[in-house]
């Protein structure tokens, strides 16, 4: 089977929007942002302290999530990341199942393509299923959204259900206008810590 | 349950004296009796991993929502973590490794020795601290000079246990 490259062109749903419409005003989350364009989709939302965009960590934005879950179980952790992210991380999803964190949702915006290095297509622009991964790993909640109206039903659970949760979105390839996080990394973790942690993030 | 070794109970002591929490892993035989001791304590989340930079990502996430963690691996493993390592050095996160040797003293496996030999400089290249137990008496003394860095230093440290401690695999030579 080849690359099928058009594909993605055609997706009706737009990273910045499903994005906006995921997290909203939520300031309860813990967000980590996957590298690349996962990452600028988040700063287009607005940057907040309760966001960890990632410059680099190619591959571990899943385990950041399940590492801040298992430490923060009654807070919920959002990973946003993309399909090139996740296809270098993926044996990530048999760790996650079997510690199965009930608090950690992921969400895979996959254009298909690999954006920051000129959007060359990923595996899942052939024949590779990240939900089929997923659900042969034994993710507790697994969903495919590629509409507005698959997306508004596949919330609740991306946001609320008890995980681990593992969503892929298809989203148009495209490319967005840059919108930058802030990228070092201190400042990154001393506001972060302290939005979650308060004084106590002072202590080492 | 492995039967731990009383330099295993060692670091098990002196990890829970720091409040270590996160205990991520990949199985490994010279870990096996200190891996057994945290499953069994309910205070410790231990997580098994696919490959071992998930282990640092996963301690990354455990720092920003205020938990320590430790990673245990062989030193075939080290080198599956160096771009990794860049998280934690970049965003000036504390990491405990606790690193077994292969590829060193009477080794008989001869895929382990490269690992084994650049287990020190690569992880000194990526920004680490590295120390080193010899001799099995040494075991508290070291560990806990090293989590005194790592967490009250805030740096990036791992402890390699030699083969000497652990003793040579021999597959019943």
């Amino acid at each position: 089977m080849t690359m099928d490259r058009a594909r993605a062109e055609a997706y009706p749903l737009r990273r910045r929007e499903v994005v906006a419409s995921l997290i909203g005003q939520r300031t309860d989350l813990l967000l980590v942002g996957g590298l690349g364009a996962p990452s600028n989709d988040i700063a287009a939302v607005g940057d907040r302290p309760n966001f960890m965009p990632l410059w680099g960590a190619m591959g571990g934005a899943a385990m950041i999530g399940m590492g801040l879950a298992l430490a923060q179980p009654s807070k919920r952790v959002l990973v946003i990341t993309g399909d090139g992210e996740m296809l270098m991380g993926m044996g990530a999803l048999a760790t996650i199942a079997v510690k199965a964190p009930g608090n950690l949702s992921i969400v895979v915006l996959d254009n298909e393509r690999y954006g920051e290095t000129g959007g060359q297509t990923t595996h899942t622009s052939a024949r590779v299923d990240l939900c089929g991964v997923a659900e042969a790993c034994g993710i507790r909640v697994v969903g495919k959204v590629v509409t507005a109206a698959e997306l508004e039903a596949a919330k609740p659970a991306i946001l609320e259900f008890a995980g681990p949760c593992f969503h892929v979105i298809k989203v148009k390839a495209e490319q967005e206008e840059m919108i930058l996080p802030p990228k070092d990394g201190h400042y990154l973790r001393d506001r972060f810590r302290t939005a979650v942690l308060g004084a106590e993030a002072a202590k080492l | 349950m492995a039967e731990a070794t009383p330099w295993q109970r060692e670091i098990y002591r002196v990890l829970k004296a720091y409040d270590v929490k996160q205990v991520a892993y990949v199985p490994d035989a010279g870990h096996a009796g200190l891996i057994d001791l945290c499953a069994a304590d309910n205070r410790m989340k231990t997580v098994v991993l696919s490959t071992e930079e998930e282990g640092v990502a996963m301690l990354a996430g455990a720092w920003l929502g205020g938990e320590r963690g430790v990673l245990l691996m062989q030193s075939s493993g080290v080198g599956n973590c160096i771009n990794m390592l860049s998280l934690p050095r970049t965003c000036g996160l504390p990491l405990l490794m606790l690193v077994t040797m292969r590829g060193e003293w009477k080794e008989f496996n001869p895929w382990q020795i490269p690992m084994g030999q650049g287990t020190a400089p690569v992880l000194q290249q990526s920004g680490s601290l590295v120390f080193r137990i010899d001799d099995a008496k040494d075991t508290a003394d070291v560990v806990d000079g090293a989590c005194r860095m790592v967490f009250e230093g805030c740096a990036i440290g791992a402890v390699q246990i030699g083969q000497r401690v652990i003793g040579a695999k021999s597959f019943g030579r």
